[in-house]
């Protein structure tokens, strides 16, 4: 099994985003990164079917120079190898599918590749789609079930009502959520070991946006002060009142 | 020009895309695989048989948008609606804007990070596609117009992938998305043990159990239970969020809570800027106590 990921470096954002003076991004310099959830399940997925059946787990990403942190924390988990394409800039969706369907032709071909479902800052939910249109693969998204054998895919989604099954066969593209596994955790050897492992890092120029991105803005709060109830159990009389008001007692 | 949007039968979000649909001016059409009732001019109904194909579904709309020529086509923000819609973006080549929150002209403001952020965008010239972002619009209501029927012609491609079996939940108790007390534990719940009490109390509430996703990445809790922007989003009459700081990505999953109340021993935590009502304190002799109380409430 050849399996690619394809990752992106995102800010964690704990309680509160600020941007930069010039509305054009988040203010990250006192943030860590990370890559989205939906896309450690996708790594995780990823290398547990490899380590069942062999073969290979490559992971992509567009981003600046410090993305090659997130690859080797994939790499920790028990990717492969990485191909990295290098960007300062922001890329809109078409942009970026266009971008990653050239790298993945020139490292074809794969029996399965894996994105998030949408990215954890952007949320345009239609990268993975559009690589699968241009290379003419079959894709299911949304997943938090997957099972791979026999150059199948049997694929599950979580619905309101329960789960919907499709079945695909391979070569495929899946979209996957967080809650599809329980991603593990790197052992210090395994990121030592990630550090040697091969990186191909290559510069792109962005095309034009056609969604282009004109600024960014915090929402407004709620613009509330919390109504403080009590401290500690001698708050409970005044929790249930509450409760009671709200029809939920 | 008119309007055309993806409407799913008894789908909330795809009314509230009708609101959206609406605000853009022109007649409103609907299409609609299968029958369903929206209040929209004129809903076209395909013809397509079987299970849910996404392939299929595009089809449709791009054959659907050939004869119709609209200015925009809009689709719930529902798993469904983004999906379809991104495959029609692929199919036509253009440009899609995911949970839009509200559009000028050409210029649409759109939710990154789960709405813990907004974008404001340009989409070009010609056809725009995008997608409602759930529970920013009203569900539009008024009386469904006529209905036309149609076949759309479907290649084998476009079927290649569909839902092949559909198998229902078999877990009990009260859904976490459509319960009306959710009482959800974070980091500061210490353990999955520490769970107990806030299990305690949902139950006497009638409600579910929800937790941060710290929690599901410690294994306290399984990820059905998870709250947030990569997990379920909840809106319930009360959410009680217990040893939960508020990062954003938690607050995208429940900030559709008509009423939030946050217990934390920490009074600078940042879910009290989210809150209406807080307890300050330690949440395992708090919630006991709330317990307790109610019990002696309901016994009097």
């Amino acid at each position: 099994m050849r399996i690619l990921v394809a990752v992106k470096r995102v800010p964690i954002t704990g309680g509160r985003i600020v941007l930069t003076d010039d509305g054009q991004a988040i203010q990250t310099r006192h943030l860590g990164f990370t890559i989205s959830p939906h896309e450690e399940c996708g790594v995780e997925e990823a290398v547990r079917i490899v380590e069942a059946q062999g073969g290979e787990v490559v992971v992509l990403t567009l981003g600046p120079a410090e993305a090659e942190e997130q690859l080797r924390e994939c790499m920790a988990i028990g990717a492969d190898r990485g191909i990295h394409l290098v960007s300062d800039e922001e890329w809109d969706a078409q942009a970026t599918a266009a971008a990653l369907v050239e790298a993945i032709r020139a490292e074809a071909p794969f029996d399965l590749i894996v994105f998030g479902n949408e990215s954890a800052d952007a949320g345009n939910y239609q990268v993975g789609i559009r690589v699968a249109y241009a290379l003419g693969l079959p894709i299911v998204t949304g997943l938090k079930g997957l099972v791979v054998s026999d150059g199948r895919a049997r694929a599950e989604q979580e619905t309101a009502s329960g789960r919907d099954v499709y079945e695909v066969g391979l070569p495929a593209i899946v979209t996957v959520k967080e809650g599809l596994n329980l991603p593990r955790y790197p052992s210090v050897p395994a990121k030592l070991r990630a550090n040697r492992k091969p990186v191909a890092a290559q510069a792109v120029g962005r095309p034009p946006s056609r969604l282009q991105k004109l600024r960014l803005v915090v929402p407004a709060g709620r613009g509330k002060q919390a109504e403080i109830l009590g401290r500690g159990p001698e708050a409970a009389p005044a929790v249930v009142e509450i409760m009671r008001r709200l029809g939920v007692a | 020009m008119s309007v055309l949007v993806l409407i799913e039968p008894d789908d909330e979000l795809a009314l509230q895309a009708v609101t959206l649909a609406r605000s853009l001016g022109g007649p409103v059409q609907g299409i609609s695989i299968g029958p369903a009732d929206a209040p929209v001019d004129v809903l076209h109904v395909a013809q397509v048989d079987g299970s849910y194909a996404p392939g299929a579904w595009a089809a449709a709309v791009v054959q659907l948008v050939e004869r119709l020529a609209p200015s925009a086509v809009v689709a719930p923000g529902s798993d469904r609606g983004n999906e379809v819609l991104a495959h029609v973006a692929a199919r036509l080549d253009l440009p899609l804007a995911a949970n839009v929150t509200e559009m000028r002209g050409d210029e649409v403001t759109r939710q990154r990070w789960g709405g813990s952020l907004l974008e404001e965008a340009r989409l070009g010239e010609g056809l725009k596609l995008l997608t409602a972002a759930p529970h920013a619009f009203e569900a539009a209501a008024g009386r469904a117009g006529a209905t036309e029927s149609f076949a759309p012609a479907l290649a084998e491609a476009d079927t290649a992938v569909r839902v092949v079996e559909s198998v229902g939940a078999s877990t009990g108790g009260i859904s976490l998305a459509e319960a009306k007390v959710v009482v959800s534990g974070g980091r500061g719940v210490g353990s999955a043990e520490g769970f107990a009490v806030l299990e305690e109390l949902a139950g006497l509430l009638g409600g579910a159990v929800g937790c941060s996703r710290v929690v599901t990445s410690a294994g306290w809790r399984p990820h059905a239970d998870q709250v947030g922007q990569t997990g379920t989003k909840v809106s319930p009459e009360l959410y009680v969020a217990c040893g939960i700081s508020g990062a954003t990505q938690h607050i995208a999953g429940c900030k559709g809570a008509k009423k939030l109340l946050a217990i934390n021993g920490d009074p600078e935590a940042t879910i009290f800027a989210h809150a209406d009502y807080a307890v300050i304190g330690d949440l395992h002799e708090i919630l006991p106590a709330i317990s307790a109380e109610l019990r002696k409430a309901r016994a009097a």
